[in-house]
């Protein structure tokens, strides 16, 4: 276990360090820079803010001088954002992400283990077919189509619930069930599969001729084999989140990270893309990580490799 | 073929995909209105006789907008599948075919391409290199290529062991017509299989693109560019919103309907689960 997650962790930095480099090149190297888009500057104003921002240095010199900042853990100051630096604006967009992606997991998590259950149990009947519908639907919908569909609908028709926005409860239900309803559908998909495979062992055969009751059954021996496919899935649904928060966040207007790196990627603002990339990037590695050590505790049959 | 024609929800995606091919093929003869023509006058005008499915804020024609940016979404969907097809069959069939040190260093690659945030580069990419639609293809095929790459490095390796293949290099067959003759046809399946699923989810890639803003540019429009406008002014014009947004669900249901279908057709085992 211990082997495991250290060289992981080892392999982790070249990745990142890879990623960086390149992120970093392929930023520098396109047309057009953080100063040249809205209103005109004059040259020596410009030149001024180059060279307090280091962008008048030759390009290398930048690279070293960003890896210097990097081990020492600053991600250097927004261009765009005048006064604050990259650290203070993901520290203040990652609170409102995470939690909009935790509320979409648990909603994806209720109800595709609930539905895929359900539908395992009665395999080739109508409580099969309808949830593997329903979760085709969820799958083929984009949530960019979802979500102005159901704010069109509770918002603007029902007046039940707020437009856009990330204050109070009512606020949070849209965002959460867009990002979540997609996942749901993987979930209710992947446990079906897993449960089916399970149900068919001999020792949920010897179970029931014990004559344990279906639920006591389901919980205490199918649950934990049926539910291995879910748990390798969440390392890709991860990053699935992430990037459908920049969807979802942009639609509802919420101050979290993916509408911070939407917009700083068309603002072009070089450290706030790097440090954006970068967090994301260490986040689904350390999420990863985190996934296979689950599944080796859970499968022992894991742990060879 | 036979038990794909069994599966009735496969045979009608089957249809569906191939009315949509044939309009997206015809659409400059079929197009009620020309493309882009605008009718500021008029305005945005809910369904009607004249316009089925009504217009937008400039007076254009929404279904003869809807059958333009089908063409392009449709473009897009196989032209990136085309890309990504073509790097992971020949990533994964080299390094099924080459084995030993090579073949692990590939697929560590692989892996380690797994766990990267690519949809933060494809939107880097496309921000900073110009939005061409060239680029967008070769952006989705570039992200899109692993899996496949997998399927065909798996199945190259099960077969390269199989008895026939064996007993084929024995009766003095060149590498070549083995590789021609019974290693290419045996991958075909699961390649075809993943290659219908991979459809939908670069049309989606697509669809997400111009919806931030990053995909398909005027004067061109997309699905996804049509959604992205129908969602910005659902309040009064709800038409403008729903419209597309059933062409691109109804579009990735059939292709995910048949290479569901195509996957239990091809592999019984699988069917039975």
């Amino acid at each position: 276990m211990t082997r495991l997650i250290v060289r992981r962790l080892c392999e982790a930095v070249p990745v990142l360090f890879v990623i960086v480099t390149l992120v970093f090149f392929m930023v520098r190297l396109a047309p057009g820079g953080p100063f040249d888009t809205e209103r005109k500057v004059s040259p020596e104003v410009l030149a001024n803010l180059q060279a307090y921002y280091g962008l008048d240095q030759p390009l290398h010199v930048q690279y070293v001088r960003y890896l210097g900042q990097l081990l020492r853990g600053d991600l250097g100051p927004s261009f765009k954002n005048a006064g604050y630096s990259v650290n203070e604006l993901i520290g203040l967009g990652i609170p409102v992400s995470l939690e909009l992606g935790l509320y979409a997991l648990i909603i994806a998590l209720i109800i595709g283990i609930t539905s895929g259950v359900i539908a395992a149990l009665n395999q080739n009947t109508a409580h099969d077919y309808a949830p593997m519908v329903l979760s085709m639907a969820g799958i083929c919908i984009p949530n960019f189509v979802i979500g102005p569909v159901l704010a069109l609908i509770f918002s603007l028709w029902l007046g039940w619930l707020p437009v856009a926005g990330w204050e109070g409860p009512a606020s949070k239900v849209l965002p959460s069930v867009t990002l979540g309803v997609a996942y749901a559908a993987y979930v209710s998909r992947l446990t079906r599969g897993g449960m089916l495979e399970v149900l068919s062992q001999d020792f949920i055969r010897t179970a029931r001729a014990k004559g344990m009751s279906e639920a006591r059954m389901v919980l205490r021996h199918a649950l934990k084999g049926g539910l291995q496919p879910v748990i390798s899935f969440l390392g890709p649904a991860a990053a699935g989140l992430l990037s459908g928060a920049f969807v979802v966040e942009t639609i509802f207007q919420i101050p979290g990270l993916g509408r911070l790196f939407i917009q700083s990627a068309f603002n072009r603002d070089y450290t706030m893309i790097m440090g954006t990339v970068l967090f994301y990037a260490a986040l689904i590695l350390l999420f990863n990580l985190v996934v296979d050590v689950v599944q080796s505790r859970i499968d022992p049959r894991l742990r060879e490799r | 073929m036979y038990r794909l024609g069994k599966n009735r929800l496969a045979v009608l995606g089957l249809a569906v995909l191939g009315v949509l091919v044939v309009l997206a093929l015809a659409t400059p003869w079929i197009a009620p209105y020309a493309n882009d023509a605008q009718d500021l006058k008029l305005g945005a005008s809910a369904p009607s006789a004249q316009h089925w499915f009504g217009t937008d804020t400039l007076g254009r024609d929404l279904f003869t907008r809807i059958l333009y940016g089908g063409q392009i979404s449709l473009l897009v969907g196989f032209a990136a599948t085309a890309v990504s097809l073509l790097i992971g069959v020949l990533y994964g069939a080299m390094a099924g075919f080459i084995g030993g040190r090579t073949d692990s260093v590939m697929m560590r690659i692989v892996d380690i391409l797994y766990t990267l945030p690519f949809t933060i580069f494809v939107i880097v990419l496309m921000v900073f290199f110009g939005r061409n639609i060239i680029l967008l293809f070769a952006a989705i095929g570039a992200v899109q290529w692993l899996t496949m790459a997998r399927i065909v490095r798996g199945q190259v390796l099960t077969l390269k062991h199989s008895e026939f293949i064996e007993a084929a290099a024995v009766m003095g067959f060149s590498k070549r017509r083995i590789i021609l003759r019974h290693i290419i046809p045996n991958i075909l399946g699961p390649v075809i299989v993943y290659t219908t699923l991979t459809i939908p989810s670069v049309m989606l890639i697509e669809a997400f693109l111009s919806f931030l803003g990053l995909g398909v540019q005027a004067p061109m429009s997309s699905w996804g560019v049509l959604i992205k406008e129908g969602a910005d002014c659902m309040e009064e014009y709800w038409w403008m919103l729903v419209f597309p947004s059933l062409a691109l669900s109804i579009t990735l249901f059939a292709l995910n309907f048949l290479g569901d279908g195509l996957r239990d057709a091809l592999d019984p085992r699988a069917a039975k689960d």
